[in-house]
């Protein structure tokens, strides 16, 4: 076992959009948590995104959008992330979007969408569960990361 | 001595409320008793009355900019829309002119908003989401196809390629036998509060502010009826700011236009008249319509004293207002019909020269045809039924009203000080210093909501709604739409004259090396038919481009 180290978050704005509060406010949450936040920062595109997440070794992907375009963007990160070998990163986040397109991207293999109103803590609660269901399943790997 | 002044400049108001002419041959209360146009003290006996209120129409402002406000003319009622295609908005102004709106506002989508073609790669999947698309001339052409533009006034919510897509709207005006200078509107142009809250540049600030001065200056020679830069306090809110600083930081970024302005040559009366200013209407009602008196105040005295402004309009703080986005809620979304009402409410009892209310959907999806329908009737409810807009500034005088004024006021004053150390708006931009701001009050009002201080119905109490968006349909944005811009956009490169509108792309080049003004080369430009993607390419070749300071 190696030892434990915090998890690591990107936290990203796909696409053209600037609208970053949420993203902003989530970053500084998950840092209160405890856990390790890459900021992405603006007008990121999957390739961009996925480069990101492998150079800086990621467990979690957290992506804002509130441009309506979440159709286009979440599905297209998440082929380039099992292209590239990294099928076991998490590919989650929020904005607006309609339950219906949260489901269909549920389908695809995106996690769990946090619409507006959402409650911050369950979306800290839901990173955390997430990597230490992902690290019971991986026993022996060592990469458990805890917050 | 003070006694006389109020006498004499009440004098003063009732000549120029009566020159106005009424809205109504009589305004009176349902009961049918009279209402008179402005409550008033008995005096003024140490003349701070004169001094920090004054009357409607009259220096400081606090009460108003006209004599007369709604009493003579009621506010614009104003819906931000846009979507699709050129074709698809079209048919929703058209709608909307039918069922009584008084004024254009047209909402574009993300690649143009950024400068980007809809063929461009990073337009992928954006085309028409949030907005329209407006790459060329001919989108223009099609998106204000059988509307008057002599006649509406057209507000256009555009800012980093804002002289590109003015000068397509000038050229679709003269196309449609339309002259420049009769031209009404407004682009918003106001690139700071970009930087500071809604994240959608594509040069450092110094070009940028070059292109705004281009524009002002373009506009006090050519379009005296435009409104050329609206400066917007409404993103600075959204972004999760405070009232102070939505207030403290809009006002900043307005002095820092004027003084680019005046370090052009150009004087201070010549162009500040047509400055326009936008706010955002949020849910502390009281807090709200002090702000929008504050500014009016703050604006008034500094025009006059530090910028030496001589003509009583450039000491008039026009503005829009818009209900805060952020306050709705995607849980039981009908109640957004309940909030939109009460701020737009804040915006009248303020003074708000046009106003815009959100539809109950915006937090799920832009919004349905029926959802803009009931915004848009909220304003002609509180208009036509309640009797707010039959009495100027009715909250003026309320002491507590006036200590919210007032301190809003003195807590604007604090942060310009601060930005003044700091060396002014661009320089406080580049070191992250309002982001920075912004950024810290969004955390504490989500923590604070997290902790249930903060209450938000639906959300955090009285929450029994199973799922957001529960029960209202939603507007969907067809595929097509991006499709059919491609094509539409392809067809275009192929037909239009490649060599003259290569030509125009380069006088626009040679014009970012020098520094005439640019807005005669964009127009060329445009009416060339090189898309708004190749005007932004040849301006970035020179400009270059600008990431911002890391800060969370």
């Amino acid at each position: 076992m190696t030892e434990a180290r915090p998890i690591r978050v990107l936290v990203a704005k796909p696409g053209l959009d600037g609208h970053d509060r949420g993203a902003r406010v989530v970053a500084s949450a998950l840092r209160d948590a405890g856990m390790e936040v890459i900021y992405g920062g603006l007008w990121l595109s999957p390739e961009e995104i996925v480069t990101i997440a492998e150079q800086e070794d990621v467990d979690v992907i957290g992506l804002s959008s509130m441009n309506n375009a979440h159709m286009t963007v979440f599905p297209r990160t998440l082929e380039l992330l099992r292209e590239r070998g990294l099928g076991d990163v998490l590919l989650t986040g929020g904005g607006i979007m309609t339950a219906e397109d949260m489901e269909a991207l549920g389908r695809m293999g995106v996690g769990r969408l946090f619409g507006p109103g959402s409650d911050m803590d369950a979306f800290v609660e839901y990173i955390r569960r997430w990597c230490e269901t992902r690290a019971r399943g991986t026993e022996g790997r060592g990469t458990c990361p805890t917050a | 001595m003070s006694q006389e002044a109020f006498e004499s400049a009440r004098r003063r108001w009732e000549a120029e409320l009566a020159r106005s002419g009424p809205r109504l041959p009589r305004f009176e209360t349902i009961s049918g008793t009279d209402v008179p146009a402005l409550g008033l003290p008995a005096g003024d006996p140490d003349g701070a009355y004169l001094d920090g209120l004054g009357f409607p129409g009259q220096f400081p402002y606090t009460r108003g900019i006209h004599p007369s406000l709604y009493r003579g003319r009621l506010w614009t009622m104003r819906q931000f829309a846009g979507f699709g295609t050129a074709a698809d908005t079209n048919a929703r102004y058209r709608y909307l002119l039918e069922h009584g709106q008084t004024g254009l506002s047209v909402a574009f989508d993300m690649p143009t908003l950024m400068g980007y073609d809809s063929d461009h790669p990073r337009a992928l999947g954006e085309v028409g989401k949030c907005g329209v698309a407006v790459a060329s001339l001919e989108d223009m052409e099609t998106l204000f196809e059988g509307i008057p533009v002599g006649e509406v006034s057209t507000s256009m919510t555009i800012n980093a390629p804002a002289a590109i897509v003015w000068a397509m709207y000038i050229a679709n005006a003269e196309k449609q036998g339309v002259p420049a200078a009769s031209l009404r509107g407004t682009i918003q142009n106001d690139i700071l509060k970009e930087y500071i809250a809604q994240k959608e540049w594509v040069f450092p600030p110094e070009a940028h502010m070059r292109l705004v001065v281009d524009t002002i200056e373009w506009a006090a020679r050519h379009l005296p009826l435009w409104h050329p830069v609206s400066i917007s306090g409404y993103h600075i809110r959204e972004a999760g700011s405070t009232a102070a600083q939505e207030l403290a930081y809009t006002l900043y970024d307005g002095f820092a236009y004027v003084e680019a302005a005046l370090a052009r040559g150009l004087g201070v009366d010549e162009f500040a008249p047509r400055l326009s200013f936008f706010f955002n209407a949020h849910s502390d009602f009281f807090e709200e319509v002090a702000k929008y008196r504050a500014a009016r105040r703050i604006w008034a005295r500094r025009m006059k004293g530090r910028y030496g402004a001589r003509d009583p309009r450039s000491m008039q703080l026009r503005f829009h207002a818009q209900t805060a986005g952020c306050s709705l809620t995607a849980q039981q979304p009908e109640n957004n019909v309940a909030r939109v009402a009460l701020q737009a409410l804040s915006a009248v009892l303020g003074g708000a020269q046009s106003l815009h209310t959100n539809s109950m959907d915006e937090t799920l999806a832009l919004p349905t045809e029926k959802a803009v329908t009931i915004a848009l009737r909220t304003q002609q409810v509180l208009a036509c039924e309640t009797g707010v807009a039959n009495t100027i500034d009715p909250l003026g005088g309320s002491w507590f009203v006036e200590r919210e004024t007032d301190r809003l006021e003195a807590e604007a004053e604090a942060i310009f000080i601060e930005l003044d150390r700091r060396g002014g708006m661009v320089r406080a931009i580049e070191d992250g210093y309002p982001q920075r701001e912004i950024g810290r009050a969004s955390y504490d009002y989500a923590r604070k909501l997290q902790r249930g201080e903060q209450v938000m119905v639906g959300v955090n109490r009285y929450a029994d709604s199973p799922a957001a968006g529960d029960g209202i349909p939603l507007l969907r944005i067809e595929p097509r739409v991006e499709t059919s811009q491609r094509e539409r956009l392809a067809a275009l490169r192929r037909r239009r004259d490649a060599a003259a509108a290569r030509r125009a792309l380069d006088r626009v080049r040679d014009g970012a090396r020098g520094h005439d003004n640019l807005m005669g080369p964009i127009l060329e430009a445009v009416r060339a038919y090189a898309t708004l993607g190749e005007v932004v390419d040849a301006m970035r070749e020179v400009f270059g481009t600008y990431r911002e300071p890391s800060v969370f």
